[in-house]
């Protein structure tokens, strides 16, 4: 059965409202906090098949982009009164600041954007491959920066007692953003020649379309949500450290952008939520069996399968449950 | 030059040799499938736990050295065979996140089955002895690591330059169905790449655990990158721009953090990265890589 867009999407608020009240109404944090993270991942996912999947870049450079937004938002959220202790270095006009969360979260994913901007405009004129490698570089660079500018993030130790004040409302709107500005963006020309550029860069620029334009702009915004998401995490779980988004992060999202299908937004959002589900069950099973590690080999194991069946992902460029042919699209 | 800086250059020259080794691997292996290999560096660090295993094990140091890149050649050539022949020809991105999940799923087996504590390892006490150069002492093993990665960077090259497999490796990485057409096992050539790629990085990985002293399960993956990073100033795909890419880089990396006063040593790793980016955008094939056609 497939359902139109407009449908699909009231569907999906209409889960996501459930999903929060039902947390909010059994009133238990661990579960929320699991919510709040499963949440943001399929923001981040969503946000990386945008970015990935549309333009068929191969950006691993969320991580990167979440790192800077993360110490963004942190930086103006923390309590003023304890600054002084926790990031010394920090100039006096940041100091007395102790912002709410949606402002904060707005520069965070604005500070992402035009480091992506940046970054994007001599980076994305690489081919695939070095693309790969060179974001791969951008993340050990923000780590190492943050490792090393520890007069503001205190270095490795990492910042703690972050204000938890990303509640379930906040992130839920956030990821219903990240869904709602990627399909908007697939279902009109812009999102379209992205597919062009994707499936046949000369073709896309016989039609007059700029590759380079176009990768440009998708990178940014995926960067602008990664941002958002990478200031979130840190106010669910209250601690925030240089390397809590690494390469193996990248790894993971990479994995559900591709397992999911390149470009599909709902395979981004049904995988990412999966994989949210399926870890939750086997980091028991890893503790009692004190087998660690095995989350990962798992993931791997499965990417591959899933590469050798289904070299274009589960569901390729489709949208699986939804009717192409009807409005909202 | 005083001896500090002296010490500084031969410390780069042992890092950009080893560097370079596994570079040279990762150039040959792109050249031949146009594949990034991710998992490239963990053959490095099966080669470190080869040789402790082996020296526990009570094996005398020169069966160990010719035992590990034996085994190096097999790990690549098998890794290969398991997950890399299946998506040869498929799309890039496919290839890339395959081989990045042959790390992982390595890297993380090490884990479980040995735990992520870093061993000792060490060589001999004669590799440590120093030796007079001319007016300089050096480290018997300083001395060993560059002259043995450039005897066995000649020998890989006459290899492919000279005889009828290097030709039939280079045949391959030129245009595959030509020479699939013209009767040159692919399947072969594309295995033994991988496997003197493997036995290469697994001989860095021993002079890496001897050099410095500890392994653990994660070691590769940093050098692996690093190495692609020499690769790429090179000019990917040719053995003698691996070579020195290797060593440029580990020079370049020794010589920043030696020279640079020390609250920056941290930056280490920020600074191969931004040489990287630099060497991408303003020679994007490198120092000695050709232009790549455009295909439509």
């Amino acid at each position: 059965m497939r359902l139109p867009a407009g449908w699909a999407l009231v569907g999906f608020v209409a889960l996501l409202l459930a999903a929060i009240l039902g947390v909010q109404w059994a009133d238990d944090g661990y579960l929320r906090t699991l919510l709040a993270l499963a949440l943001i991942n399929v923001m981040l996912a969503v946000s990386l098949t945008l970015t990935n999947g549309f333009t068929g870049l191969f950006s691993l450079g969320h991580p990167a982009f979440m790192t800077i937004g993360a110490y963004v938002a942190v930086v103006l959220t923390y309590p003023g009164r304890r600054k002084g202790f926790m990031m010394p270095e920090l100039p006096d006009w940041l100091m007395g600041l102790e912002w709410p969360l949606w402002p904060a979260l707005l520069v965070a994913g604005f500070a992402a954007g035009v480091m992506a901007l940046l970054v994007g405009l001599s980076v994305l004129r690489l081919r695939t491959h070095y693309l790969a490698v060179a974001t791969l570089g951008l993340i050990i660079i923000v780590e190492g920066l943050a490792v090393n500018l520890d007069g503001i993030t205190r270095g490795g130790r990492g910042i703690n007692g972050i204000p938890r004040i990303a509640d379930l409302w906040t992130v839920g709107a956030c990821c219903l953003l990240a869904v709602v500005v990627a399909w908007r963006l697939k279902h009109a020309s812009l999102g379209r020649a992205m597919l062009a550029v994707r499936e046949n860069e000369m073709a896309a620029r016989c039609f007059g379309i700029d590759p380079f334009r176009l990768k440009v702009m998708a990178f940014v915004i995926g960067a602008v949500f990664a941002g958002l998401g990478g200031a979130l995490i840190p106010h669910v779980i209250a601690v925030l450290t240089p390397g809590s988004f690494g390469i193996l992060l990248a790894f993971n999202l990479v994995a559900v952008v591709v397992v999911g299908g390149q470009g599909s937004i709902v395979g981004a959002v049904l995988i990412s939520l999966a994989i949210s589900i399926v870890t939750e069950f086997i980091r028991p099973l890893e503790e009692t069996t004190q087998l660690f590690g095995l989350t990962q080999i798992l993931i791997a194991g499965a990417l591959i399968v899933v590469l050798l069946w289904r070299p274009r992902g589960l569901f390729g460029v489709g949208e699986p449950l939804i009717d192409p042919g009807r409005r909202f699209r | 030059m005083s001896d500090y800086l002296i010490q500084q250059i031969i410390n780069g020259l042992t890092l950009g040799s080893l560097y370079a080794l596994v570079a040279i691997g990762f150039s040959m292996i792109y050249g031949i499938v146009r594949l990034v290999n991710f998992a490239h560096g963990d053959l490095l660090m099966i080669g470190a736990f080869t040789a402790v295993g082996l020296v526990q094990a009570g094996l005398p140091w020169p069966l160990v050295f010719v035992i590990v890149p034996v085994v190096g050649f097999l790990a690549g050539a098998l890794v290969e065979r398991i997950a890399f022949r299946a998506i040869r020809g498929a799309p890039m991105i496919t290839g890339f996140i395959v081989t990045l999940s042959v790390a992982i799923a390595i890297q993380n087996l090490m884990l479980l089955f040995l735990g992520g504590q870093p061993r000792n390892f060490s060589f001999p006490s004669w590799f440590r002895e120093r030796v007079a150069l001319g007016a300089v002492e050096v480290a018997m093993i300083d001395l060993i690591i560059p002259l043995v990665t450039l005897i066995l960077a000649a020998t890989t090259y006459g290899f492919v330059r000279l005889t009828r497999l290097g030709k039939a490796m280079r045949a391959v990485s030129e245009n595959v169905l030509a020479a699939r057409l013209m009767g040159i096992p692919i399947d072969r050539a594309v295995m033994l790449s991988f496997g003197i790629g493997g036995a290469l990085a697994a001989v860095a990985g021993l002079f890496w655990g001897g050099r410095y002293g500890q392994i653990d399960p994660l070691m590769g993956f940093l050098p692996g990158l690093k190495a692609f990073v020499a690769t790429v100033i090179g000019g990917v795909g040719s053995i003698p721009g691996a070579v020195v890419g290797g060593y440029v880089l580990g020079l370049a990396e020794i010589l920043v953090v030696g020279l640079l006063p020390s609250q920056y040593a941290g930056y280490r790793d920020v600074f191969v990265f931004l040489l990287l980016i630099l060497v991408l955008l303003v020679r994007p094939h490198g120092l000695f890589g050709a232009l790549e056609e455009e295909r439509a």
